[in-house]
């Protein structure tokens, strides 16, 4: 009953998305107050929909209702009732209703925040929002209906995979799909721009924060997925250029690019018609992503689980999306007022410089990554693209892009002064270069690559936070944080993310110059030496767990000598399910990460053991982490939420909702 | 400054880019990306030239596995019309299986062997789609293929 | 209008392209390798509670149908009531159960009906091997000689049944039919 209701919502969803992306575009264009009238109804309508449908299906999973298909694909009633929970998107048909439910839900906020925005913009943008809306609804309800019920029910559920059993995995989709979806803001804000023919200042306030919200989830998304693959897949990887991962990649290339075209657009009016561009290149390499994921597509190189219907649908309604934006874009770009002139050498300049270098690094991503595809169909030759493809393209495309960073927010707009920049510098760069030729000193083996990477990763650091420091501290230590207080918060938003890329950059060139892995068989009793910490191995048992056996490996771990700690590594074969997990054990110490990992066991009283020292590789997540915290201030700059007298109100209650209410200065 | 000279600036810094990525692009592509064959095409002596490292997909035949002391494997791999025999020494993914598919990567050795450095399991057992794959897929984190 | 604001559009349309052939290119060609070759050589252990088993000379002098199934596939149970259909009809369909537990495989051909002429309960998954089988469902039409003659992957829909292992069984057993005569 619970499931049909849920069906129901999803059709009610349907025609009223359908309603909301036509009589309101017409009456915009009409100007009919009226017709206009019905899109913000209509966007609070679609929400409540899609979360009647969510919660339907989610109520399904905890009673463990069987004759649902997807929750007898994916649950089991013996799981605890956190993966209940999180199962629901666990599978494709949930985590696509995930998806609408996100959809809906910032199409609802526009119509509830929104409320400074012109009218007539505003009905436009939820208009293409509920186009957007359309093609999703009739995807899960033509070709992938969450609540398809079979007959007769089954007693029991397949279970869900042990690997997604994990409060990691469980929680990161959501953010994944909050940045996705959260750029389809940006491409229903650029849509509607061009249909208005008309892009200002004032627009580019209100797409920003969308935008920059959409970022930070898709950057906590995409470092939560790479902690969890690098804690629990147990090789120790955190990255592996995999089609999949490339999908969540490219969006957030062309989203950071994005955020700082946009600031041009808002500062100097300028850069347009390439702003409306990435807008719609941004969502479009979501959907995109959707694509590659759902049809299976690109994982072709013999796999199964592909669903050619799902992939047609989805292709089809990519021609639709992007190929009517682009060709949109196409007739309606010259309309757009060209803006002010800058030169080279500017603000602007260093911002275009950035855009051209991530969008290139975004094409190249694109290639490697459609590339096996591609070559299959003109030659039938199968191939795979990995790692060192990236590796040799991305790498030596992002190296100026770093270098320039610490440059770019001190060149004063329309003409800018490279010498002044270079010299306020100056320390930075002294600083850098002899922190990395200390490194070259001091760090055994040495390596040139590495002096070259820590040198950058200072360089970002410090460079980053300059303009912090020549604003507050730099005045004398006190007032210094009256002065921080008073500077805008985009400013200190830039300063930590800048930074941030600083220390991600760091943890990249040290783990991947210094990290050591070794591979050993090991009896007990018997020792391995990694990265100065002699692992004993004292015994392997075997433990039950909840719904598993796991085959425990203990190791005293001395340094110097004394024993400093245990590691325990597993690995476990679940009861209702064929599948093995590798649950590594990960000691983590200042300077990295101590990993290890227990394998097969040879017969013989031996085991095959795999321990690995990952050296700085914490700052891959902090610098993850500070990234995002530099969004979220920036996201609480004043620009973003006065006007509305609402708006004071949300200072505490979160930046989003702050930021939702458009700003008028 | 003109429009038309900023626009210049532009277009030049663009293609320049766009020049160095496809330099970039063409040189990796030259050797690093990884060709793939069955096990029939590399019974037939289709394998990549200059021995280069290449993929191998297929199912593990049942009963072949044979093992040498914790870390070393050998067994077949099959496309149910000619087997290949692979060798592998490190810690195996935990969906490798006999009767399951399998992708390994490596070279061929100089007796026929394909001695692999990296093994990639697959586990596909129905068609539908399989929700659990889908779903690692969605989440970037399926490592096969 | 500039021609260079086209450029994205052209750019997408041809990765438009490429997805629509990779669509298209889907690594089907594997299965190949069995058409046309004998059925391999088995004799499967009868399922619990469903006799008599299932051996490769069952599928001698007729043209039959090897449906590979199992209880844990969600797409069998779709495709389960055109079995029933076609059973109806005479064609003899044999059902090899793969990798299932014996209680879930039989409570499953209670609860849905039983289609099948004989089935086999393949546990291990060994003879499914043999078969070339890397999923379920997956049929195969074969022919009075023992050759397999088609191999249908995925489960199949009144579509696939009508338009291709129908008339492939109708063909067959029409050229049975004229040999004989």
């Amino acid at each position: 009953m619970v499931a049909e209701l849920g069906h129901f919502a999803l059709i009610v969803a349907l025609v009223v998305a359908a309603v909301q992306a036509t009589v309101p575009l017409i009456g915009a264009a009409r100007g009919a107050d009226d017709w206009v009238a019905v899109a913000r109804p209509a966007a609070g309508i679609q929400f409540l929909m899609a979360a009647v449908a969510f919660f339907a299906l989610m109520y399904c999973f905890v009673q463990s209702d069987f004759s649902v298909a997807t929750v007898f694909q994916s649950s089991h009633s013996l799981k605890p009732l956190l993966y209940k929970v999180t199962g629901v998107w666990g599978n494709h048909e949930g985590s696509l209703l995930l998806w609408i439910l996100i959809l809906t839900g910032f199409g609802a906020a526009v119509a509830t925040f929104g409320t400074n925005l012109p009218p007539a913009l505003a009905a436009r943008v939820l208009s293409v929002q509920a186009m957007v809306g359309v093609g999703f609804l009739a995807f899960i309800l033509f070709t992938s209906n969450p609540f398809e019920r079979i007959f007769p029910a089954p007693a029991e559920g397949r279970g869900l995979n042990p690997l997604l059993q994990d409060p990691g995995l469980a929680i990161h989709p959501p953010f994944l799909y909050l940045g996705y979806v959260g750029f389809s803001m940006a491409f229903s804000f650029a849509v509607a721009a061009l249909i208005e023919g008309r892009v200002d200042p004032a627009w580019a306030r209100w797409v920003r924060p969308w935008t920059l919200a959409a970022w930070c989830f898709l950057t906590i998304g995409i470092s939560l997925g790479s902690w969890w693959a690098y804690y629990e897949l147990g090789w120790g990887g955190f990255w592996f250029w995999d089609p999949v991962e490339n999908a969540s990649f490219m969006p957030w290339l062309a989203g950071t690019a994005l955020l700082h075209s946009a600031i041009v657009v808002e500062r100097r009016d300028t850069l347009k018609a390439w702003t409306i561009l990435l807008a719609i290149l941004t969502f479009s390499l979501s959907l995109l992503g959707t694509f590659i994921v759902r049809s299976g597509v690109l994982t072709s190189v013999h796999a199964f689980a592909t669903d050619p219907a799902r992939g047609l649908f989805i292709l089809g309604f990519l021609v639709v999306a992007i190929g009517g934006s682009l060709a949109l874009f196409a007739v309606r770009a010259p309309a757009l007022r060209p803006g002010g002139l800058f030169a080279p050498v500017s603000r602007e300049g260093a911002l275009v410089l950035n855009n051209i270098l991530l969008a290139t690094a975004c094409a190249t991503v694109l290639l490697g990554t459609l590339y096996p595809l591609i070559l299959d169909a003109i030659s039938g030759e199968k191939v795979s693209v990995g790692p060192p493809f990236f590796q040799a393209t991305f790498v030596p495309l992002m190296l100026p892009l770093l270098a320039a960073m610490a440059v770019g927010p001190l060149l004063p707009w329309k003409r800018g002064d490279l010498r002044g920049a270079l010299e306020r510098l100056r320390f930075t760069f002294i600083f850098a270069g002899f922190t990395g030729l200390a490194v070259y000193a001091l760090v055994e083996p040495r390596s040139a690559a590495a002096t070259g990477g820590v040198a950058l990763a200072a360089w970002l650091v410090l460079g980053g936070i300059l303009p912090l420091y020549e604003r507050t501290l730099r005045g004398g230590v006190s007032g210094a944080a009256a002065r921080l207080a008073a500077l805008p918060r985009s400013a200190i938003g830039m300063s930590l993310a800048h930074a941030g890329v600083g220390l991600v950059v760091l943890g990249l060139t040290v783990l991947l110059t210094w990290q050591t892995e070794k591979d050993q068989v090991m009896r007990v009793g018997e020792t391995m030496d990694v990265a100065g910490y002699t692992l004993t191995l004292r015994g392997v048992a075997s433990v039950a767990g909840p719904n598993y056996v796991a085959q425990r490996a203990t190791f005293d771990v001395a340094k110097g000598g004394e024993v400093v700690m245990r590691l325990a590594p597993e690995k476990r074969s679940y009861v209702d399910s064929p599948q093995v997990t590798t649950e590594a054990a990960i000691e983590p110490t200042w300077l990295g990460d101590l990993y290890v990992v227990v394998g097969d066991a040879d017969g013989n009283g031996g085991y095959a053991i795999r321990g690995y020292f990952k050296p700085f590789v914490h700052w891959l997540w902090i610098g993850a982490a500070v990234m995002v915290a530099g969004g979220l201030v920036s996201l609480s700059d004043r620009r973003h939420r006065v006007g509305a007298p609402a708006a004071r109100r949300t200072r505490e209650t979160g930046a989003l909702a702050g930021a939702a209410s458009g700003a008028t200065e | 400054m003109t429009r038309k000279r900023q626009r210049m600036i532009f277009v030049v810094s663009g293609l320049a880019a766009l020049g160095a990525a496809t330099a970039l692009v063409m040189f990796a592509l030259s050797d690093n990306i990884t060709f793939f064959r069955t096990p029939t095409e590399v019974v037939g002596g289709d394998v990549p030239p200059n021995n280069r490292n290449f993929r191998i997909g297929g199912l593990v035949e049942s009963g072949s596995v044979v093992r040498h002391g914790a870390d070393t494997i050998h067994f077949l791999v099959t496309d149910t019309r000619s087997s290949v025999k692979v060798t592998y020494t490190g810690l195996l993914p935990n969906l490798f299986k006999e009767g399951q598919g399998v992708v390994a990567e490596g070279r061929m050795g100089p007796d026929g062997v394909f001695v692999a450095n990296q093994i990639l399991a697959k586990h596909d057992e129905t068609y539908m789609p399989k929700e659990v794959i889908d779903a690692l897929k969605a989440e970037g984190q399926w490592k096969g293929q | 209008m500039r021609p260079a604001l086209l450029v994205p559009l052209v750019v997408f349309a041809m990765v438009a392209v490429a997805l629509a052939v990779g669509l298209g290119l889907k690594p089907r060609e594997i299965p190949s390798a069995l058409i046309g070759k004998a059925v391999p050589t088995f004799a499967l252990e009868p399922m619990k509670d469903f006799g008599p088993g299932f051996s490769s000379e069952d599928l001698k002098g007729k043209v039959s149908i090897v449906n590979v199934f199992a209880s844990w596939c969600v797409p069998c149970r779709a495709e389960h009531g055109l079995w029933i259909e076609v059973a109806k009809t005479g064609v003899p369909i044999y059902g090899l159960n793969y990798k299932d537990r014996p209680n879930n495989a039989s409570a499953w051909l209670a609860q849905l009906g039983n289609p099948y002429t004989a089935t086999g309960a393949d546990e291990l998954g060994r003879v499914g091997i043999d078969w070339g089988v890397y999923g379920v469902p997956e049929t195969f039409v074969v022919d009075p000689d023992g050759i397999i003659q088609l191999k249908f992957i995925g489960p199949v829909d009144r579509n696939a049944l009508e338009t291709q292992i129908l008339p492939k069984v109708r063909e067959l057993q029409a050229k049975a039919v004229a040999r004989a005569g």
